[in-house]
């Protein structure tokens, strides 16, 4: 990742001296704007300059469901763009369940707590000149803030994005913003090429080779992604989802299968080691055992 | 004045009651980030096996009302690696270390408890009651008979106290208890999850895909109070209770009911910072309640 780690150094010289790696911890945060962007789509800014300031793309924030203690559990939201200036953190988020039905309910003014930024971001290796973004649904919601870093750091950006129809589409105008062409798709054709995002990066491949690839989205859709990667042997990074605990890498609960060099594989965790991985380490499909 | 925290456990001083339970708190390195580790009173590192184990495939985390169940099945690097890789950094800390072991057979805990004589830690935790393997676990902690006999072989291996880490999944806790104790237990800590389960009903699908899991948090309280209280009834030996702990008069109710520490699990996944929280809350609890030393609330429930 550019720009170095936010990670605190881990460093401890003997007894009663580690206190000094001590990090910030949860946040409140006040919420600035709460708005729905597409049905069930929502995309929230709030104030958090730690979060605005230390945030890579593909990071996400960890935030605890206001106003009902009965949820336990924080809800893992990738980080849709920052704004170090301001200090204006925003979210995009789909409402899945009945936290995120709360989350979407909150207004200005109110205030949540944060943790993050958390896990490890995209890659933008030194050197790269062009890349292809892919994203579908609400796995667009992190690409926003990659692409605009990738615009900054002078990297061709090819974004492909898929909806299911024109009414879930969102977000077009920042990428209109931050890449060099912008392709949408839809599954009913009601905005853009109807079909597949994934048959029209096929296309695109055919035609032109980027230097890296980078990608979130439906599982279906990273199998496609992955596979294409690998049949163009295109470098891949792409972003993972699941149900999550911690959030810091201490629970052990959101893991995901990851190739290693034996030929086996190993859990690794999502929060932690990802979301975001290489997609030729990445088993989204094979059938992994308890052992 | 500032109240006295420090509780002792088998002539082991904790420099408070408050406890990281297993499981939920890694080997410590993450949250050495967010908190101090050398403020908590001891660190119960996450439960490790003979050889390393991959776990159980995801989803492992289903969330219920004021619960979270889940099923890891004791993804963990192997008891040496843990020794060579792990143990050092956490070392650096001045807090209590209890390694949790968990084994298939009763062979299995006695040779874990042998890789970890003249190692620096302060205690064994025995734990007879995962309910997410299949071996082992949670069938070793139901069977008094076999509760006795694992502490027993255990406590002739180890260098260290060994604490019996008991599962709720019986009928009575208190023959458990006092197995425990009759093998040679130094302490019990309990309790463990409470097995259960979830189903998405779209899918129609457990939620888990390890079909049933272990239930934490505040869902389970009343039954981890009831249970440390019937078995602070029987035994002698100390008890470290557990179960749903969020807050500080939390840590109270456990204390009053029976236990001499306590143990914070699933709180730490609601924040990483949880255990200071809960210790500084108890901490204002005993001020606001004259409480000048917590030992004065251990077992001081009156039910009379």
């Amino acid at each position: 990742m550019k720009g170095g780690s936010s990670e605190a150094s881990g460093s401890c010289k003997g007894r009663n001296s580690c206190s000094s790696t001590v990090m910030k911890g949860t946040d409140k945060c006040k919420i600035v704007e709460n708005v729905m962007i597409a049905p069930d789509m929502y995309k929230m800014a709030f104030l958090s300059e730690h979060i605005a300031f230390n945030a890579h793309p593909g990071q996400f924030v960890h935030i605890k469901v206001p106003c009902d203690n009965s949820l336990l559990m924080r809800r893992p939201i990738s980080i849709h763009d920052v704004h170090p200036q301001t200090g204006v953190v925003e979210i995009a988020y789909k409402v899945v369940g009945r936290g995120t039905r709360i989350l979407s309910r909150m207004n200005a003014g109110q205030v949540i707590d944060v943790l993050g930024p958390l896990g490890q971001g995209f890659t933008i290796s030194r050197g790269i000149k062009s890349a292809f973004v892919i994203g579908g649904g609400c796995g667009i919601a992190p690409l926003k803030f990659l692409a605009r870093r990738l615009k900054e750091e002078g990297i061709a950006v090819t974004a492909l994005l898929g909806f299911r129809e024109r009414e879930a589409v969102y977000g077009l105008s920042d990428f209109e913003e931050f890449s060099n062409r912008l392709l949408v798709t839809t599954d009913d054709g009601s905005l853009g090429r109807k079909g597949l995002v994934t048959q029209l990066l096929e296309e695109e491949l055919k035609e032109q080779l980027p230097d890296v690839m980078f990608t979130c989205g439906p599982v279906p859709m990273l199998k496609v992604v992955q596979r294409l990667a690998r049949e163009y042997s295109v470098p891949c990074q792409m972003s993972l989802e699941e149900r999550m605990g911690c959030g810091i890498g201490g629970c052990l609960v959101c893991s995901c299968a990851i190739r290693t060099p034996n030929g086996d594989f190993e859990y690794k965790r999502v929060c932690k080691d990802g979301p975001v991985f290489w997609s030729r380490e990445v088993m989204l499909d094979e059938a992994t055992i308890e052992c | 004045m500032k109240p006295r925290l420090n509780v002792e456990i088998c002539g082991i001083s904790f420099k408070n009651p408050v406890i990281a339970a297993s499981g939920t708190f890694g080997f410590g390195r993450e949250y050495a980030r967010y908190v101090d580790l050398n403020m908590l009173g001891g660190i119960a590192v996450k439960g490790l096996t003979l050889l390393p184990r991959k776990g159980n495939p995801p989803p492992r985390i289903a969330e219920t009302p004021s619960g979270i169940l889940n099923s890891v099945g004791l993804q963990n690097p192997g008891i040496d690696h843990f020794i060579e890789q792990e143990l050092p950094q956490l070392l650096k800390y001045d807090t209590r270390i209890i390694v949790n072991i968990n084994g298939n057979t009763i062979d299995e805990y006695c040779r874990m408890a042998e890789k970890l004589r003249g190692v620096p830690v302060h205690f064994l935790e025995l734990n007879i009651s995962c309910p997410n393997v299949k071996q082992g676990g949670v069938a070793f902690g139901t069977d008094p008979d076999l509760v006795y006999d694992i502490t027993r072989s255990v406590k002739a291996h180890a260098g260290q106290p060994v604490i019996v880490k008991l599962t709720p999944n019986v009928t009575d806790i208190k023959e458990v208890a006092i197995a425990a104790e009759q093998g040679g237990a130094d302490g019990i800590s309990l309790i463990n999850t409470v097995l259960g389960m979830a189903i998405d009903v779209k899918k129609r699908r457990p939620v888990l895909a390890n079909i049933v899991g272990g239930l934490s948090g505040p869902a389970i309280k009343p039954i981890a109070l009831r249970m440390v209280w019937e078995a602070a009834q029987v035994v002698s030996i100390p008890i470290i209770g557990m179960g749903g702990i969020t807050t500080g008069e939390d840590v109270v109710e456990f204390l009053l009911a029976g236990a001499t520490a306590v143990g914070v699990g699933t709180a730490n996944l609601m924040s990483p910072t949880a255990c200071i929280d809960i210790l500084n809350q108890l901490e204002e609890y005993m001020v606001q309640n004259g409480v000048g030393d917590v030992k004065e609330l251990i077992g001081r429930l009156e039910t009379e």
